[in-house]
């Protein structure tokens, strides 16, 4: 016997670590609407076998509340079971040795409060609220719901048009998503189960690459009707597009030069090139939509009022988005050399420029606005660009490839840093952003990590132009003034996108959700589309191109697979150039990453109920 | 045509064949149990798994095409060993006193268990509690209940109620009604689809044989005097499962099994439909004479499936239903006091028996307001061509020896026009051949009206009566209706008269009758039903001569006053479960 000896892990635990793996990735493809009770049930048998046995909390407690949880489950239990949950749960958690005792309970105790009606209905009725309506996990997490499984088969067999008409089916901006869409869908894609999820968005870049032009499905007969949208960007042309299907004639209302909202004035054309946001609105315009360009809707000389809209339109959309830019509240914010993300993107993407050649540059934020300013400012030739965040950067929200190819471009990240003031000279020229230094601290309710104060100095950063990329507000006076309602800075629209008390007026995007995704916009316009064809007497279908059926699935094997990624130009290169940064994916990518596609429309519960939509 | 091999036998099959029906093609057929064509193509039980050269995992033969080149082993040892694995996981949880299920003999998880020689299971058993109202017509058994979903996809896809739908998931996953409610509170129509389509006993009609048949049943009370029917559709199905050809099944050799039965009186639910059509052809004609004051279409009112199905999806067409009951509660009524009458019988002491294809007619014979006769119940008791069947198993009578014997009377002549009703489109065709007679005196060629006949989901037919073009449609199944009502709505058709059967078919494949999983028999049976129409001497309700006798010596003319009380029923006077 050895005094000492090296650990090496047996056979044993080398497959259990494995394991492990597999179950955290096959907790991340969950389907949405599992019962929940169930859930923590099985969580907790878990956390019950990680026990070590010492202590009787732990060792008999969480044995006994799995017993508790299956007695509701089983519909055996009373409502006094759920009191013996939550009491034998408090104890265990105030009293539990260690983590895996108190914090297994703590998560049984989370739910007899966050699902107590799910309890309730198991003991009453024996029943569960959950249900599976969408059970293919990334239609159901695309907020319009578009037919991921359907358009991947296509393009898996080469019909590039037929993938981008299914797509239209719910979302008129394929091109634009394919760019740059946050992809909710991949979150929970079922192919993490094997390896990692499938790369939709490329997929639907394939698509709209490889398509040509798609013309736009036939109109219904004209109703007569006529309808306005405020506000050019995906949400408005996205209920614009539909509304014109359905045989509606729009007006859309839109106070800048272009058409296209965020899509345009937020997102740099190196993302998201403007002739290829123009192929979605061509197709959209292609249906008969009347446009007003820097046509603002107010009570002033040469606008529209929203009076003479309603009086003059069946129905009006509102979808205005989020457009102005809101203040970081430091002093010298007014300080020459300080300047709106807002305002900068939309400057650049007007055709005007912004003068940054030679200068250094500091960001404040760490949403995708602050990456499209600091990669933007990189490629007007700033000499150098700090992003500030007073966060980590693993906390930023924007996606973590937005931060990555900053930094390849050169970003610098000054993570945990607030900014406390902007120094400025005599001619009130910005000099320098001040920022105190941060330490990571306790989690906050929202379950991220807060920034808590440190005892570091201050720390100066010299600069000659700050850019506040904080985010958006939404300009809500002129409708508020209008009598349209407005709660916590956002337009107030049920979930059907009607207002209350404003027959006819209908509001979504943005300006109801506050900054948000383009697919939700989106999402937001076709669920407006189909609300008012209905207030204005209607029931028209959106369906499916007769011609477009859907691929059987092969008959196949689906071993373990690295997915693909969109590859990028050179950081080198692209830092030159306002062109688009990523590549089209070769065919040989498209049918290998296509063929990863778990088919989860028909394979498992989507071929009972939900596997497809066809129409709405 | 693609070149695919199965076993090692190369096989050439069309295109787009699933794996299932290219190995049956090739006389390998491979077993099955969830499967329902065209309905339920989930690959849920895994019993149908084939063994594909170069795939790694098996592959359920009834969801998945053929492709070229294909390799297919039906019976090679992983496949045995899967299969027997599975269908032992389907039986671990499943009630397995087959002696006292009602399908057993003909159960589609017992034939495959059977077919592999299972003599034991090394799965613990976990059987389901059964939790249902016993009284509701309608029985679910959770522990015969193998989660095939065919129940909820008839009901989605057929049926268009969505009445069953999953509860639960993970291991709790099971088949329940709907938005969690109870089945007493749900809009389901009776209609029986689910049961006729259930591969096991897991869903049944409440049995109510035993309400004649023991020691306190009618048959054992002297003072009663027990009258059965039987509807026009039984006759076409009731010697399937007896071992009888369609040839011995006839309606006479039915009488007889009725009678060694213990029936006292064995009467026609052709009278009945007879009826209907002098009442219903009638209104019709009332309806037309007076277009302003009715909405059009009127609807027919014979299925109570249909019923149940109008009050609760559109109660705002309730007044276009017909105010004619159906046939069996029309001829219960006049058992109870024009039969008594003449025989001298207190009608207390009758006790009225129906021999129906339908389980919506345990509902309708239980609804308060129907009762027209003076008794507590017009109808008495309800059973299904199955139930009936079962009586006479449980008899062990031997029903091909017994000699033919004719029906009673007064009830025992029924026309080839009341016949007919059994099968989609009888009905109107029966309406439409007395009412081309009572507007021009004259009797239309009895198959005029062939345009209605046939397995169609939605006919409709344009019938000139002497210058008024009448517009009439017929329906079968509810999906099929609930697409014509759309259409009504959406002003997209318009008729003056429709024929609705809640079950596809007709009665003919109503939800009481005999199950043959995978088969659909509604066109063979009423194919019989219309050859005993074309061989029959009288093939026009108003010519019955029972029919015309009623009449004359108790109900006047049809819609008297007498006619009103006796054969017609307030449609708002009873509710829905969800019905305001």
């Amino acid at each position: 016997m050895s005094r000492l000896s090296i650990t090496t892990k047996s056979a044993a635990q080398t497959t259990v670590e494995r394991l492990y793996k597999d179950l955290e990735r096959r907790i991340v493809a969950s389907p949405p609407g599992l019962c929940p009770v169930d859930l923590a049930s099985a969580f907790l048998k878990l956390c019950h076998a990680q026990t070590c046995g010492k202590c009787v909390p732990c060792r008999i407690g969480l044995g006994q509340l799995s017993n508790l949880l299956d007695q509701v489950l089983d519909g055996e239990a009373t409502m006094e079971t759920i009191d013996l949950i939550e009491t034998t749960a408090r104890v265990i958690a105030d009293t539990a040795d260690c983590a895996i005792g108190f914090s297994a309970a703590s998560m049984v105790l989370k739910g007899v409060t966050g699902f107590r009606d799910d309890y309730e209905e198991h003991v009453r009725y024996g029943k569960c609220l959950a249900s599976l309506e969408q059970p293919v996990p990334c239609v159901a997490l695309c907020p319009a719901g578009v037919d991921i499984p359907g358009y991947i088969a296509l393009v898996a067999e080469g019909r590039y048009a037929d993938a981008v008409k299914l797509i239209r089916k719910d979302n008129p901006f394929p091109t634009a998503c394919a760019l740059v869409c946050e992809h909710p869908c991949e979150a929970r894609c079922r192919r993490n189960m094997l390896d990692t999820s499938v790369n939709i968005r490329g997929m639907k870049l394939a698509a709209v690459d490889y398509a040509g032009k798609v013309p736009a499905p036939v109109k219904a007969e004209s109703t007569g009707k006529k309808v306005a949208v405020i506000g050019g960007g995906p949400s408005g042309l996205s209920a614009a597009y539909y509304l014109q299907l359905m045989g509606h004639q729009t007006t859309v209302y839109e106070t800048h030069k272009h058409l296209g909202g965020m899509l345009y004035y937020g997102i740099p054309s190196y993302r998201l090139p403007r002739e290829r946001l123009d192929e979605d609105i061509d197709n959209i315009l292609s249906t008969g939509v009347e446009v007003r360009l820097e046509n603002r809707v107010g009570d002033g000389k040469d606008q529209i009022s929203m009076n003479e809209l309603r009086e003059n339109y069946d129905a009006v959309y509102i979808s205005i988005g989020a457009h102005t830019d809101k203040k970081v509240g430091l002093t010298g914010e007014d300080a020459r050399g300080v300047i709106s993300a807002v305002e900068m993107l939309g400057t650049l993407a007007d055709g005007g420029t912004v003068d940054l050649k030679g200068k250094r540059v500091t960001v404040i934020g760490g949403g995708n606005v602050a990456m499209d300013v600091t990669r933007s400012a990189i490629r007007l030739g700033a000499s150098e660009v700090t992003v500030v965040y007073r966060r980590r950067q693993v906390d930023m929200t924007a996606l973590p490839e937005e931060v990555r190819s900053a930094i390849a471009e050169g970003a610098q990240i000054r993570e945990l840093h607030a900014p406390i003031r902007i120094e400025e000279d005599e001619e009130h020229q910005v000099t320098a952003l001040v920022a105190q230094p941060k330490m990571i601290g306790l989690v906050g309710r929202d379950g991220r990590p807060a920034p808590a104060d440190s005892a570091e100095p201050e720390v100066r950063i010299p600069c000659d132009i700050v850019v506040v990329a904080i985010g958006q507000g939404i300009e809500t006076h002129y409708f508020e003034d209008r009598g349209i309602p407005i709660k916590h800075g956002v337009i107030a629209a049920e979930n059907w996108s009607a207002v209350e008390n404003a027959p006819g007026v209908f509001a979504g995007g943005d300006c109801v959700t506050g900054p948000a995704t383009a697919i939700r916009a989106i999402a937001a316009g076709k669920v407006a589309a189909a609300n008012i064809d209905n207030y204005l007497g209607y029931n028209h279908i959106i369906s499916i191109d007769k011609d477009v059926r859907i691929p059987a699935p092969k008959i196949k094997d689906y071993p373990s697979c690295g997915r693909i990624h969109i590859k990028e130009r050179d950081a080198a290169c692209r830092i030159k150039d306002f062109d688009a940064v990523e590549c089209a994916l070769t065919e040989e990518e498209i049918q290998q990453e296509a063929g990863r596609c778990l088919r989860c429309d028909h394979f498992g519960f989507g071929i009972l109920k939900g596997g497809r939509e066809t129409k709405w | 045509m693609v070149n695919i091999k199965i076993n090692g036998i190369a096989v050439q099959i069309k295109e787009g064949t699933t794996i299932l029906n290219a190995a049956a093609y090739a006389d390998m057929p491979v077993p099955s149990l969830c499967y329902l064509k065209g309905i339920n193509e989930i690959g849920a039980c895994r019993i149908c798994v084939v063994e594909i050269k170069g795939v790694e995992r098996l592959v359920p033969a009834c969801n998945n095409i053929v492709q070229e080149g294909m390799e297919i082993y039906t019976n090679s040892p992983r496949v045995r060993e899967a299969r027997r694995t599975n269908v032992e996981l389907i039986l671990s949880q499943h009630d397995c006193h087959c002696p006292t299920c009602i399908r057993s003999g003909n159960c589609s998880l017992q034939k495959v268990a059977n077919d592999l020689g299972l003599y034991a299971s090394e799965y613990e058993r976990d059987i389901p509690k059964k939790h249902w109202p016993v009284t509701f017509p309608l029985i679910r058994d959770s522990s015969r209940c193998i989660k095939c979903m065919r129940c909820i996809q008839i009901c989605d896809k057929v049926q268009n109620l969505n009445i069953w739908d999953i509860s639960k998931t993970g291991s709790r996953a099971t088949v329940g009604v709907a938005h969690n409610l109870q089945i007493t509170q749900a809009d389901c129509a009776l209609c029986g689809q689910c049961i006729t389509h259930c591969p096991t006993g897991a869903l049944r009609e409440r049995d109510d044989t035993l309400r004649l048949t023991s020691l306190h049943g009618a048959f054992s009370d002297p003072g009663k005097v027990t009258v059965v029917q039987i509807a026009p559709a039984v006759r076409a199905a009731w010697g399937e499962e007896l071992g009888l050809t369609r040839e011995e099944a006839t309606p006479k050799r039915l009488v007889a099994a009725l009678k060694a039965l213990g029936f006292d009186y064995v009467f026609d639910t052709d009278f009945g439909a007879d009826l209907t059509i002098m009442e219903e052809g009638s209104e019709f004609l009332e309806r037309l004479q007076h277009r302003e004051a009715y909405t059009f279409p009127m609807f027919t009112s014979c299925c109570p499936g249909w019923v149940r199905f109008l009050k609760s999806q559109y109660p705002e067409m309730i007044d276009q239903l017909s105010t004619a009951k159906s046939p069996h509660q029309m001829q219960g009524a006049v058992t109870k006091t024009y039969f008594a009458e003449k025989m001298g019988i207190s009608p207390e002491n009758i006790y009225n028996i129906s021999v129906m294809p339908c389980v919506a007619k345990k509902h309708e014979a239980d609804i308060g307001s129907i009762n027209d006769s003076g008794q507590e119940k017009d109808i008495d008791l309800v059973l299904t061509t199955r139930e009936l069947v079962r009586m006479i198993r449980a008899d062990h009578l031997d029903v091909k020896k017994l000699s033919e014997t004719e029906f009673d009377t007064p009830f025992g002549i029924g026309t080839g026009a009341g016949v007919i009703f059994g099968a989609t489109g009888g009905v109107m065709e029966a309406a439409l051949r007395s009412c081309y007679y009572l507007v021009t005196g004259k009797n239309p060629y009895p198959d005029a009206f062939y345009m209605v006949r046939g397995l169609d989901g939605w006919k409709e037919a344009c019938i000139d009566i002497q210058g008024t073009t009448v517009h009439v449609a017929v329906v079968s199944g509810l999906g099929n209706t609930r697409k014509l009502i759309k259409a009504l709505q959406n002003q997209e058709v318009s008729y003056d008269f429709v024929e609705v059967m809640a079950c596809p078919g007709g009665c003919a494949g109503g939800g009481g009758q005999p199950i043959h999983d995978g088969e659909e028999l509604a066109g063979v049976r009423g194919d019989n039903l219309y050859f005993l129409d074309r061989t029959s001497e009288l093939r026009f309700s108003h010519e019955n001569p029972d029919i015309q006798k009623i009449y004359e010596e108790y109900l006047e003319k049809p819609l008297s006053h007498k006619a009103h009380k006796l054969l017609h029923t307030d449609h708002h006077a009873w509710k829905m479960p969800n019905e305001k």
